[in-house]
């Protein structure tokens, strides 16, 4: 059974069938990343472009490396936004990328709905590493993989995202994923940075860690962005750490197994203390491991579709 | 010249006029009205339409043209035909040109270029210098050239003081403040706050960063007495709060836009960005106050916004589009299709709405349907089936998210200024 779409443009809307066939394939793919060596053929002769519009090393090479691994040809465009905006048009820059013949595109742009006017301007394969606000599937994909891997199942866990909901595209790519998969998906964080209408995608709103930390089993944990104008969503930093960072105190004074993730990078002594980033909950490098594996099966399903 | 409307409804609810017959219009005056001689019909063009009404001109009263600055996206004359083409005889172009309409040789050189056009085009000028926000523009002199109206459109006065001088000193010539509803801290976002804009991810304006202006604004007029318009209405609140004023006896009028009262931001989820416009398309329940608006004389006026853009402003990334969208050819259609035939309102009452009460909130006189009037009419076929074909708009942008749609109602022809517009295009009558 093939997957429902030729393109990864976001969780919204995607089946549980796929969800769980991406899952289970990049079990597979796991499985490969421990052998000595760590290549298959599967791509071999499909052509690959990373097309990123917004500085994410760690995002491009983890796809690069995934398509390695998968024997794909791999070139990479990076570039900022500032730069396109006064010179070549995106439309002209995937254009010309596109007359070059390739079969996939992985895009990161600022703008929410980039990869969905790719399709419309392109022939290849759009997978989305990253639009705006808006998604981020590969991240939940990978997140969902890592508490699978752990916790052994999604359906009838309790997670909560924590941080930034609204300036997030990791938050909205979890929330409906987790949420076809059957959990109970909580957010947490200060009101200023929850969006509009959010308890209507059938999510709760919680404005206090002790709280989150107590009624979860997962806590998702998401980067604040330290370049953000102070003043405007939170006092500080040093206020945000005080009142909804998820410090090894509050952890234990919970007396009972939490999962952390966090997408990275960390702001450590921000939302995460340094104790918590290296201590016993969380699965941070893990995450990063699954990453590979899960991006080795999104490609794969999508690039051997016909 | 002779021209004659052949057995044609002729409504015009100002006069209380609603009546077939004959209309015989010589050298651009109607010259006479009901049953035709054998005389009457000498060296006369002959028009049979059938099922048309002859209506009053209509007049949308906010258009921007790109002249000067973008003429690469509209010229006054382009924008005319478009205005022809759409069924109005008048349009008031706005003042955010590059550089703004801001003075008395740029007042009298729009109204210049389009003095030989069937399209009447009526500047509205800057209310303060560049439309910068610091002071009033020279409003007595740019009044004197010929300015109809006051506007910083496209965003709104923010200084209370500016405003409130603005307010009373076209207030002394009679004439109107036009603003766009904005308030620019609380709106830095492309489309509307809402569960859509969460679920998309978009910066959002929330409909507050409208009302709160259109609160403060209501409350200057109040105190200053001064002629308010608040253009292209866009949420419930502000519907509200125009009504709230009305009835307390506030000089204040209002329009709202065709995409305002036919699409709402669900529309976004394409990521079309000829669905970004300004204000942003909102939720249903907006659209359903704005058409309450509509039936209870809340909302005055329909006018298009008619925003004409480049391929290479629209066909990028959706945050970095402009806003706005072409309208001039579509708005009849729209209010025919979305109003009329939804039984929202009847052909009188759209008649208010596009072209008795664009003229009364502007102080101008209401084209008569009678003898020894100047023709200034539009020929309605309110039952005409087409579809929407940006590819044959006359305007240079093709900026509509209606392209393809099916709409019913259309202008048939136009006549102004001793001139007629019919599908085969302009002549003199
Ligand atoms: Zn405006």
């Amino acid at each position: 059974m093939p997957l429902s779409s030729k393109h990864l443009l976001g969780m919204h809307g995607v089946p549980a069938e796929d969800l769980n066939m991406i899952l289970d394939t990049a079990t597979t793919f796991r499985e490969v990343l421990e052998r000595p060596i760590k290549k298959v053929p599967t791509l071999k002769g499909k052509t690959i472009v990373n097309l990123f519009f917004e500085n994410s090393t760690r995002t491009r090479i983890s796809f690069e490396l995934a398509q390695k691994r998968l024997s794909a040809d791999t070139i990479n465009f990076s570039t900022s936004t500032s730069s396109t905006k006064k010179g070549e048009t995106f439309k002209d820059t995937v254009k010309n990328i596109e007359a070059m013949k390739v079969d996939m595109i992985v895009v990161r742009h600022e703008s929410a709905g980039v990869p969905s006017y790719l399709t419309k301007i392109s022939d290849a394969n759009i997978i989305n590493a990253g639009d705006g606000r808006h998604e981020h599937p590969t991240q939940a994909l990978l997140d969902i993989y890592s508490i699978r891997e752990k916790l052994g199942k999604i359906a009838g866990l309790k997670v909560c995202i924590v941080g930034d909901i609204a300036h997030s595209r990791v938050a909205l790519s979890n929330i409906y994923a987790l949420k076809t998969l059957g959990a109970e998906v909580s957010v947490c964080g200060p009101a200023t940075m929850i969006p509009f209408g959010m308890e209507k995608l059938g999510v709760k709103i919680i404005h206090n860690i002790d709280q989150a930390i107590a009624e979860n089993d997962v806590l998702n944990v998401l980067r604040i962005q330290l370049e953000r104008k102070a003043g405007t969503t939170i006092p500080s930093l040093r206020e945000y750490h005080n009142y909804f960072g998820v410090t090894a105190e509050r952890l234990e004074k919970n007396n009972k197994d939490i999962l952390i993730l966090h997408p990275g990078p960390i702001n450590r002594g921000v939302e995460l203390s340094s104790e918590v980033a290296d201590g016993p909950y969380q699965i941070i490098l893990d995450q990063v491991t699954n990453g590979v594996a899960v991006r080795m099966s999104v490609l794969y399903l999508l690039g051997t579709m016909n | 010249m002779k021209i004659i409307l052949k057995d044609i409804r002729l409504l015009n609810p100002e006069q209380d006029l609603d009546k077939t017959a004959d209309l015989l219009i010589e050298d651009g005056v109607i010259s006479k009205i009901g049953n035709l001689e054998a005389a009457d019909l000498n060296n006369a063009e002959v028009f049979e339409y059938e099922n048309t009404v002859v209506v009053p001109g209509l007049f949308d009263m906010h258009v921007h043209l790109r002249e000067p600055g973008r003429e690469d996206e509209e010229t006054i004359k382009s924008g005319s035909n478009a205005a022809a083409a759409g069924g109005f005889t008048s349009i008031a172009c706005m003042p955010n040109t590059k550089p703004a309409i801001d003075s008395a040789e740029f007042v009298n050189s729009i109204i210049m270029k389009s003095a030989n056009h069937l399209v009447e085009v009526l500047p509205v000028a800057a209310i303060t210098p560049a439309r910068e926000g610091d002071g009033l523009a020279p409003i007595a002199e740019l009044v004197e050239a010929g300015a109809i109206a006051f506007s910083d459109d496209e965003k709104a006065v923010k200084n209370a003081s500016v405003l409130r001088a603005a307010l009373e000193y076209t207030n002394m010539y009679g004439k109107t403040v036009i603003e766009h509803c904005e308030d620019s801290d609380l709106s830095e976002g492309v489309m509307n706050e809402s569960l859509v804009s969460t679920m998309l991810g978009l910066p959002s304006k929330p409909t507050i960063s409208e009302e709160i202006v259109v609160m403060r604004d209501i409350a200057l007029a109040e105190y200053t007495g001064g002629k308010l318009h608040i253009a292209h209405v866009s949420s419930k609140r502000s519907v509200e709060l125009v009504r709230e004023a009305k009835a307390r006896g506030v000089n204040i009028t209002a329009e709202v836009t065709p995409h305002h009262f036919s699409l709402t931001d669900e529309a976004v989820k394409t990521f079309d960005t000829n669905y970004r416009v300004n204000p942003p398309l909102r939720g249903k329940e907006d659209v359903e106050a704005i058409l309450e608006g509509l039936k209870d004389g809340t909302i005055d006026c329909i006018a298009s916004d008619h925003s004409p853009r480049a391929i290479e402003e629209k066909d990028v990334e959706f945050i970095y589009a402009a806003d706005g969208m072409v309208g001039l050819e579509t708005s009849l259609g729209l209010a025919l299709s979305e109003l009329v035939h939804k039984s929202v309102l009847d052909l009188a009452k759209l008649t208010e709405l596009m072209a008795i009460n664009p003229r009364k909130v502007l102080g101008l006189p209401v084209p008569k349907i009678e003898v020894g009037a100047k023709a200034e009419l539009t020929v309605l076929d309110p039952d005409a089936v087409w579809t929407v074909d940006v590819k044959k708009f006359k305007s240079k942008s093709k900026n509509s998210p209606f392209d393809k749609k099916l709409l019913t109602g259309k202008s048939v022809a136009v006549i102004n200024r001793g001139k007629m517009f019919t599908e085969d295009g302009f002549k003199d009558i």
